[in-house]
């Protein structure tokens, strides 16, 4: 955004995600039955915001509570010798803990996937959910494991060299996803 | 580029404070029934201790083991090294084996100084001599952030053999990066020369610093001390520097009592004030193993440390000719 | 047939240009000697001619230690460093404390032929501090021993220092005392101050060595002795020394190089990293302010003569932690290149300054009568050429030394010693051993 060679496009505006996120909120219901036993984890940072605006949606629409936290996948991931060492993400699992339930994991971007495999690695080690569920706002393609999300925001069709940025209120000050095209140096 | 944990001094705030903030989200790890992370797989970590520390090398290990890492203790009791091998040709040894850590307990100031110029892999000072010891200081820092909230304006006495005392150099310079305000007390005998330099306040009264004292950090006075005539004697000692029971009731209600270990009850800090509940000896031990996961993973657990020096490169210190 | 050198266009003690004949190992003329035959000329223009430099304090290691030096890489080493005559300190194994060790150091000296070897005798039996080494054998020997030290220890016993004060009165000997209080220094390992402080190094304070030559300087007015004080290093024991040279008492003294120029912080901060222990030196490094009050006293004689204390270790006693390291650093090819730094170009100290201090009062003190001489018709050739002009990198491979454990490592130093000539023989022409 800064660098005046890198061209930002706004794909999705504050309306957009709001509606993305009214839309699968109500999946969500849909698919676990008033999400009964759902556990909402985001991955931070963005993923941890995300998955607290489900739950309110949840709560305005049915006003069922659904248990919400946040996971770290940092110490799991498997690029970690790829960049300098990184600070550590909060992880806050809800009092009823995520044996037994249904954990809707939730990511602000799904790209290769390896974040979310990062992400299943660490739910491992914190308990033994009945089923793992994934939610996120955009799905850009280019996978690189075999995941894919029960959610989607929106399906972005990107370039792999293209970034993808999501904004939100609570961090950044506005809600946008930029489609950020670097240009060939 | 080659980074370790070497001396206190070293860490600017951001870098203690990330180290402090790390160790907060991993002390969740250390409460959940797995304990291990995946981090360091493949990573060695070897263990030099060329003094007896049953307990901070303890601490390492179990820090590096949370992590994945593979741990090689390497002591050096009845090893080539009570042969004769030196300290170099030790350090080629470890280089031979790939270690990516190497954690350093020496008698000798400065021999993780001297490793680290013989290594390739990051050196952690696990206590060099009577020099210092930064893990130490940084469990101690995060034991105080936890029980009191908060690090800035924190009023901190250091009590004892300060001259002989790695824990209080490296706590003088941690604590004064975080915006403490640490006070020295021991009998003039075991002040260091010209420590009226140092970031820190100095008193030989402990009965005037305990009532503005936040915190209260007993320091091991050793005996043999006393055939060196640092104190005339164990009860004099205890007498004037140590922390019994009337002493300890001039505290302020909230202030807590700390103590590196290992403790000589009775001589600088009593019994029931060790085992009070405003003692933070035993989660001293606990916060340990989470401060050094913290700080292995900081040095390990990326392309390069997020945390610590490079190698130097200042100019040979000479009198230079212009200023007579 | 007489053998004949010319040396043409030479800075006699840094004046206008000269030409030295030397004939036969003396100097025969000096002045405008164009057109003069002579069998070799050594062209020196723009050089500055010294006397050949005495050294008061060189560590030989031969016997004992020729893994770290022996004596012709020694003499080698203080032939390119511009010295024509080195005292041999008695520290070697077995200790040079009777007249058959000092003869046969002597004699090597002799042998090897690069400068002058004059033995040190110890003042103690095998430098135990306990009873008086035979001192007069050493003196009547063929080495003609007139200086006696324990150097690397103190004789700290305080009767044991008056007698041997006294006893050497009856050859023109002189004590060359190591003054470190033992008590005080225990395990000591650098300047007791901010650094060693900080460092949590064990401290060796001041007062160690001040304490010491406070009561050497007494004792030795009080027998009416001659007193060399070695390596002084800190401004207390310059202001003791000019105290008791103000009372009109025969003390001299003694710096090295290094302390003239380093300080302790180089333990702390240097290129080669902290606690590297190519500082560790006894006495220690100290502080800037004494660096000061050295090159003060050097500069008004308080201080007489500065002496090298060259101490070769082989490279496994430095690469160790600091603790478990030797003391000790070599001198002899830096020592002017430091001087001509620390003195000179600091304006302290003119070339007639820098023979005076390196030349003439070290061969006085030590009573070597044909060292020392100024440049001048009679005078044995003992000669030293020497380019101020150069400024090199100090590299430790190149040296003659057989050990390399120099402070200045990579350091750009002044100077560079061209030629070294005893009496009237080249040992070094164009910087190189001859």
């Amino acid at each position: 955004m800064s660098d005046a060679r890198n061209q930002a496009r706004a794909v999705l505006e504050g309306p957009d995600i709001h509606r993305a996120l009214t839309r699968i909120a109500h999946e969500i219901l849909e698919r676990t039955k008033g999400a009964e036993s759902v556990v909402l984890l985001g991955i931070p940072t963005r993923g941890a915001t995300l998955a607290r605006r489900l739950a309110e949606r949840i709560a305005q629409f049915e006003g069922v509570k659904v248990p919400v936290g946040a996971i770290d996948i940092t110490m799991y991931r498997d690029d970690l010798r790829l960049r300098p060492a990184r600070p550590l993400g909060r992880t806050e699992l809800p009092a009823e803990g995520v044996d037994g339930r249904t954990v809707v994991l939730v990511d602000d971007v799904l790209f290769s996937g390896r974040t979310v495999r990062a992400a299943l690695d660490a739910l491992n080690d914190v308990g033994r959910p009945r089923a793992v569920q994934l939610a996120t706002l955009v799905d850009r393609g280019h996978r690189e494991l075999p995941i894919r999300a029960d959610y989607v925001g929106k399906n972005l069709p990107t370039a792999k060299a293209e970034k993808v940025k999501v904004y939100l209120q609570e961090t950044d000050g506005r809600d946008a996803v930029l489609l950020i095209k670097e240009d060939a140096r | 580029m080659k980074r370790h944990l070497i001396s206190a001094g070293d860490l600017s705030r951001d870098d203690a404070l990330l180290i402090l903030d790390t160790a907060e989200e991993l002390a969740r790890v250390s409460e959940r029934s797995i304990k291990k992370l995946p981090t360091l797989r493949g990573r060695t970590v070897v263990n030099l201790f060329f003094e007896d520390s049953t307990r901070t090398r303890i601490s390492f290990e179990a820090a590096a083991k949370r992590l994945s890492a593979d741990v090689i203790n390497f002591s050096a009791k009845g090893s080539s090294v009570s042969k004769g091998e030196s300290l170099k040709d030790t350090a080629l040894t470890l280089e031979a084996m790939g270690a990516d850590a190497v954690v350093i307990r020496h008698a000798a100031s400065g021999a993780p100084h001297r490793l680290a110029t013989w290594v390739r892999g990051s050196v952690v000072n696990a206590g060099d001599g009577t020099h210092e010891h930064p893990t130490q200081a940084l469990l101690d820092a995060f034991s105080m952030r936890r029980r009191l909230g908060r690090l800035e304006g924190l009023k901190v006495a250091i009590v004892g053999d300060v001259l002989h005392s790695r824990v209080a150099r490296s706590n003088v310079l941690l604590l004064g990066t975080l915006g403490a305000e640490v006070t020295l007390v021991a009998p003039p005998t075991l002040l260091p020369v010209a420590v009226e330099t140092w970031p820190c306040q100095v008193s030989y009264d402990l009965d005037a610093v305990l009532p503005k004292s936040d915190v209260v950090m007993m320091l091991r006075v050793q005996l043999e001390r006393m055939n060196a005539a640092y104190f005339p004697s164990a009860r004099e000692y205890s007498r004037r520097y140590g922390l019994d029971r009337a002493r300890f009731g001039r505290l302020h209600d909230d202030a807590i009592v700390m103590h590196p270990g290992p403790m000589n009850r009775g001589m600088e800090i009593s019994a029931e004030v060790a085992d009070s509940p405003r003692s933070t000896i035993t989660e001293q031990v606990a916060n340990g193993v989470t401060v050094r996961m913290a700080v292995l993973y900081l040095l390990l657990g990326g392309s390069e440390p997020a945390i610590g020096t490079s190698a130097a490169d200042p100019a040979v210190q000479t009198v230079p000719g212009g200023e007579l | 047939m007489s053998t004949t050198i010319l040396i043409t266009g030479a800075r006699i003690l840094g004046g206008g240009p000269r030409d030295i004949l030397v004939r036969d190992g003396v100097v025969a003329e000096v002045g405008d000697l164009a057109g003069t035959a002579a069998g070799q000329t050594v062209e020196a223009g723009g050089l500055i001619a010294l006397p050949g430099l005495v050294d008061l304090h060189t560590h030989l290691r031969e016997p004992g230690r020729e893994d770290a030096e022996t004596v012709e890489t020694g003499t080698q080493a203080a032939a390119r460093g511009g010295y024509t005559a080195v005292h041999a300190m008695a520290n070697t194994s077995p200790v040079a404390d009777t007249a058959g060790v000092v003869e046969q150091v002597w004699r090597l000296g002799q042998e090897y032929g690069h400068c002058d070897v004059q033995p040190v005798g110890a003042v103690t039996s095998g430098l135990e501090g306990r009873q008086l080494a035979e001192l007069g054998a050493m003196a009547d020997s063929a080495a003609r021993v007139r200086v006696f030290s324990d150097d690397g220890r103190c004789v700290s016993d305080a009767v044991l220092m008056r007698r041997a004060l006294e006893y050497v009165k009856a050859f023109d000997g002189v004590v060359a005392q190591h003054a470190q209080e033992p008590r005080l220094t225990e395990g000591a390992q650098l300047n007791e101050g901010e650094v060693s402080a900080r460092l949590g190094l064990t401290g060796w304070p001041a007062v160690a060595e001040e304490a010491i030559i406070a009561r050497d300087c007494l004792l030795a007015a009080h027998v009416g002795s001659r007193l060399h004080v070695c390596h002084v290093s800190t401004a207390g024991s310059v202001e003791i020394i000019r105290w008791a040279k103000s009372k009109g008492w025969d003390v001299t003294a003694e710096v090295t190089p290094h302390h003239l120029l380093l300080t302790d912080s180089c333990a702390e901060r240097s290129p080669l990293g902290p606690y590297n222990p190519i500082y560790k030196v006894n006495p220690p490094l100290r502080t800037a302010e004494d660096v000061r009050a050295l090159r003060e006293a050097l500069a008004d004689g308080t201080i007489d003569c500065v002496a090298t204390d060259h101490a070769p270790h082989p490279v496994e006693d430095k690469e160790t932690e600091w603790a478990a390291a030797a003391m000790g650093m070599i001198g002899l090819e830096t020592a002017l290149s430091v001087v001509q730094e620390a003195m000179v170009d600091t304006g302290l100290l003119d070339w007639a300054g820098v023979a005076d201090r390196m030349s003439a009062r070290p061969a006085t003190i030590g009573r070597l009568p044909g060292h020392g001489r100024p440049i001048e018709p009679g005078a044995p050739a003992n000669i030293t050429l020497y380019d101020p002009s150069v400024r090199l990198p100090v590299d430790p491979s190149s040296m003659a030394s057989r050990s390399r454990n120099t402070p200045y490592e990579g350091m750009a130093l002044p100077g560079r010693v061209v030629a070294t000539f005893l009496r009237g023989r080249p040992t070094v022409l164009e910087g190189k051993l001859v």
